[in-house]
C-alpha cells in the first residue's frame, strides 16, 4: 500500500475507534485537512515549491503511523542532548509519546505542558478554538496530514507581562522501536502581551531505524511580546524532517527563529512569518553545515500585511561532498504595508566539488515606500585568506576550518542564550572537524 | 641565512623574476628596490610560498635546506615571515584569537605543548605595547575596518609575536603617516638581532631612513641589476629608476 492510502486508512481506523465528539471545532478541522490531504497527496517535483526537494525516497518506507508500545529511555541514555547547564523547562516525546519522567512541565509562569492535555482539557477549550489550526495552512498538503494526525507535542501559552526565567526545550526523541517510523508532532505556542520566552526545539533519533518527522508548530506573538526560537537539527542520518512554522506577529512584537541545520538525511525548513499588527520586527537566522548526502532546504515566507514593519533574513550555508542545499526566500509586501524595511541575505560556501545550492530570493512588493534588499552569494574560500592564514604558520586543514568557522559566525554571535551558543559554536567546531583549541 | 639561486618564476606561465641571486645572512637587513612592476611583491610571496606563483628555475635555501617544496606554513614554522602589503581583512576572527592560533600552530610544529594563556596574554600585552597599538583592535575582527595604518601596525604586531627568524616587509611604508612609520620602524628595530635577518622591500627610499639597511638592492624586469650600501637608496631617490635601467 502507498503511504498516501496507508496515512489515510489509518485516519479513518483511528476514528472508528470512538471516544471522539465529533462536533468539536477541532475534529472538523482534523476531518477537513485529511480530505485535503486525500486530495492533494505528498508534494511532487512539479510543484514549484518542491522543485529541488525529492521526497521520493522518504515516501518508499513502510513506516508506523501510531507506535503502540510505550518506550522508556533513561535520562543517561539522553542527557547528552539535553541543554542541562542551565535550569530549563523540559517537555519530552519518546516515540511521539510524551515521557514525565524526562520532563519538567510547570503551570507556574505559565502553561508550559502538553498539547494532548490542553485538547482535553475544557479550561483550554476557548484557547484551543481560538488558536489551534488558525495559522497552519490548510491547503498545503504536509501541514494538514501533520493537522489530520496531530495528537501530541508542546503546548506553551504565557500569559502577559511574564517574562519566563528558564529557557523551554522541546526534545522528541525516537528510539528505533520501530523499524520505520513516522512522527508528527505539532507545538502550540502563544506568548499575550509584553512577555517573553525563549524555545529550543530539537529532534533526535537514537538509532539508525528510519524515522521521518512530520512537524507543525504554530506561534503566536501578541502585542510587544519578545519570542526567541531556536531550532537545533542536528539528528542523524537516517532520519528525516520537514518542518512547518507559523509565525503571526501583533503589534511591536518581536520574533526570531533560529535554525541550525546540521544532521539528519533530509531537512525542509518551511518558515512562514505574517504581520498582523503595526511596528513589528521578524528576524530568521540560520546556519546550514552539511556534507555526504545530506539535503537542507530552508524556505522562508515574510508576509508583511501592515505598516512600519521590519524583517531581517541572514542563512549561511556550508556545503561539503555531494551535499544539496536549498533557499527559497519570499517576501511579500502588501500595498498597505508602507515603509516596511525587509532585509535578506543568504552566503554560501561550496567545499565539495559535488555539492549544489540552489538560491531563490523571491520578493514581491506591492507598496511604493519601502526599503527591502536581497543578496545572495555562492563561492569557494579566499585563496588570499588562506595564504595568509598560512603565512602566519597555521596548516592549510586548520585555516579552511577558521575561515569557514568565521563565516557562520555572525549567526552564532545572535543567540541569546550563552550555554546554547556555547554548544552550537562546539557542535559547528565538530562539524567542520576544527580543533577547539581555535577559538572564535 | 636565505641564499636564492636563479630564481626564475612567475603566475599563469608568464615569468615575472628572471634569475635572481641573493644572499642574506643573519644579523642583516637587505633592502629591496625597485619601479612598479619590477617583481617586488612577486619574490616575496614566492619567498613565503604562495601557491599562485610557480617556480621555473632555480633554488631558495633556507638555512642550507630547498624551501621550495614547503607550504606557506611549513615556511613559517621554519621561520619565514611575510608583512603583506595588502593585509587581508577576515570578519569572525579577531585579533588575539588569531595571533593564539597562529602561536600555537607553531608551537605545535615544534613538538611543543600550547602556550599557558597567562603567558600568551603577557606577551600579547607586551608585544602591543611596543607597536603603540589600541588593545581595542585586538578583539576586533581581524582587519576588519582597520585603517591603511592600522592593519600595518597589526602585520609587525604578529611578526613581534612569531619571532621570525627572517622576516620579509613588503611595501610595509605604504598607507603609513609619518607617525605611523615612526612606531612601525622602531617596531622592527627592536626586533631585530644578530640571529634574525630583514628583507625591506620598498618603493621609497623614505622607510629607509628608519630601518637603516646594509645592503640595498635594485630590482628591474625581474633581475637585480644594482647592489651596494645604504647610499645606493639615496642615489636612486635622487636619480630616479630611469638611472639604473
Amino acid at each position: 500500500m502507498e503511504l498516501k492510502d496507508k496515512l489515510v486508512a489509518s485516519f479513518m481506523a483511528f476514528e472508528n475507534k470512538g471516544n471522539i465528539d465529533l462536533e468539536s471545532p477541532v475534529h472538523k478541522l482534523r476531518t477537513a485537512a485529511i480530505n485535503k490531504f486525500e486530495q492533494l497527496g505528498f508534494p511532487a517535483k512539479k510543484d514549484e515549491e518542491w522543485k529541488y526537494t525529492s521526497l521520493n525516497t522518504l515516501l518508499k518506507n513502510d513506516y508506523s503511523v501510531f507506535p503502540d508500545t510505550e518506550n522508556v529511555l533513561e535520562l543517561k541514555d539522553v542527557r547528552q542532548y539535553f541543554l542541562d547547564e542551565i535550569d530549563t523547562y523540559r517537555i519530552v516525546f519518546v516515540d511521539g509519546l510524551y515521557s514525565p519522567f524526562l520532563s519538567h512541565t510547570s503551570h507556574e509562569q505559565g502553561d508550559i505542558c502538553l498539547l494532548s492535555s490542553a485538547l482535553k482539557q475544557p479550561k483550554y477549550q476557548m484557547i484551543i478554538d481560538h488558536y489551534f489550526g488558525k495559522i497552519a495552512s490548510n491547503d498545503e498538503s504536509l501541514t494538514c496530514l501533520n493537522t489530520a494526525f496531530a495528537r501530541e507535542g508542546a503546548f506553551i501559552r504565557i500569559p502577559k507581562n511574564t517574562i519566563v526565567e528558564r529557557p523551554v526545550q522541546i526534545l522528541y526523541f525516537s528510539t528505533g522501536n520501530e523499524k520505520e517510523l513516522i512522527l508528527q508532532p505539532r507545538n502550540l505556542v502563544i506568548v499575550d502581551e509584553n512577555s517573553h520566552v525563549q524555545i529550543i526545539e530539537r529532534h533526535q533519533s537514537l538509532t539508525t531505524n528510519k524515522v521521518l518527522t512530520n512537524a507543525v508548530t504554530e506561534i503566536f506573538a501578541n502585542k510587544r511580546a519578545i519570542v526567541d526560537y531556536y531550532k537545533l537539527q542536528n539528528d542523524n542520518l537516517s532520519a528525516s524532517l520537514i518542518d512547518n512554522t507559523f509565525v503571526q506577529q501583533k503589534d511591536s512584537s518581536i520574533a526570531t527563529v533560529n535554525t541550525f541545520s546540521f544532521g539528519g538525511k533530509l531537512t525542509r525548513n518551511n518558515l512562514t512569518f505574517t504581520h498582523e499588527g503595526e511596528r513589528v520586527t521578524s528576524n530568521l537566522n540560520g546556519i546550514t553545515i552539511i556534507g555526504e548526502s545530506q539535503h537542507v532546504d530552508n524556505h522562508t515566507m515574510i508576509h508583511h500585511k501592515r505598516e512600519n514593519c521590519e524583517s531581517h533574513e541572514l542563512y549561511k550555508g556550508i556545503f561539503d561532498d555531494q551535499s544539496t542545499g536549498v533557499f527559497n526566500g519570499k517576501v511579500f509586501v502588501d500595498k498597505i504595508a508602507q515603509k516596511t524595511n525587509a532585509y535578506q541575505q543568504n552566503d554560501n560556501v561550496l567545499i565539495g566539488d559535488k555539492a549544489t545550492i540552489n538560491a531563490k530570493p523571491q520578493l514581491e512588493i506591492f507598496a511604493d515606500d519601502v526599503k527591502c534588499s536581497h543578496g545572495c552569494t555562492i563561492g569557494q574560500l579566499d585563496d588570499k585568506a588562506l595564504f595568509y592564514l598560512q603565512s602566519r604558520g597555521i596548516p592549510k586543514k586548520e585555516a579552511k576550518a577558521l575561515l569557514l568557522f568565521a563565516f557562520g559566525n555572525d549567526v552564532v554571535e545572535r543567540i541569546r542564550i550563552p550555554s546554547l551558543k556555547a554548544r552550537i559554536s562546539k557542535l559547528i567546531a565538530q562539524k567542520l572537524k576544527v580543533d577547539l583549541q581555535i577559538q572564535i | 641565512m636565505l641564499q636564492i639561486k636563479n630564481l626564475h618564476a612567475g603566475i599563469n606561465g608568464k615569468e615575472i623574476l628572471k634569475g635572481i641571486d641573493l644572499t642574506i645572512n643573519a644579523g642583516e637587513v637587505h633592502a629591496i628596490m625597485g619601479p612598479n612592476g619590477s617583481g617586488k611583491s612577486t619574490l616575496s610571496a614566492v619567498i613565503a610560498g604562495n601557491e599562485n606563483f610557480e617556480v621555473y628555475e632555480g633554488d631558495i635555501l633556507f638555512n642550507g635546506e630547498s624551501i621550495l617544496e614547503l607550504s606557506a606554513d611549513e615556511r613559517a614554522h621554519k621561520g619565514v615571515f611575510m608583512s603583506f602589503q595588502y593585509p587581508v581583512e577576515i570578519p569572525g576572527v579577531t585579533t588575539t584569537n588569531f595571533i593564539k592560533t597562529a602561536i600555537n600552530a607553531n608551537r605545535k610544529a615544534k613538538g611543543l605543548d600550547d602556550l599557558p594563556a597567562k603567558e600568551m596574554l603577557q606577551m600579547i600585552r607586551e608585544k602591543s605595547d611596543l607597536l603603540e597599538m589600541d588593545r581595542k583592535f585586538l578583539s576586533r575582527s581581524l582587519n576588519e575596518g582597520f585603517s591603511g595604518g592600522e592593519k600595518k601596525r597589526n602585520e609587525i604586531f604578529q611578526m613581534a609575536m612569531l619571532e621570525p627568524k627572517l622576516a620579509i616587509l613588503d611595501e610595509t611604508d605604504s598607507g603609513l603617516d609619518i607617525d605611523a612609520l615612526k612606531i612601525v620602524a622602531n617596531g622592527v628595530n627592536k626586533l631585530k638581532s644578530k640571529d634574525n635577518a630583514t628583507i625591506v622591500i620598498t618603493h621609497y627610499q623614505r622607510l629607509l631612513d628608519y630601518i637603516i639597511p646594509d645592503h640595498v638592492h635594485v630590482l628591474h624586469d625581474g633581475k637585480i641589476v644594482k647592489s651596494g650600501g645604504k647610499e645606493l637608496a639615496y642615489t636612486l631617490e635622487e636619480k630616479g629608476y630611469d638611472w639604473v635601467k
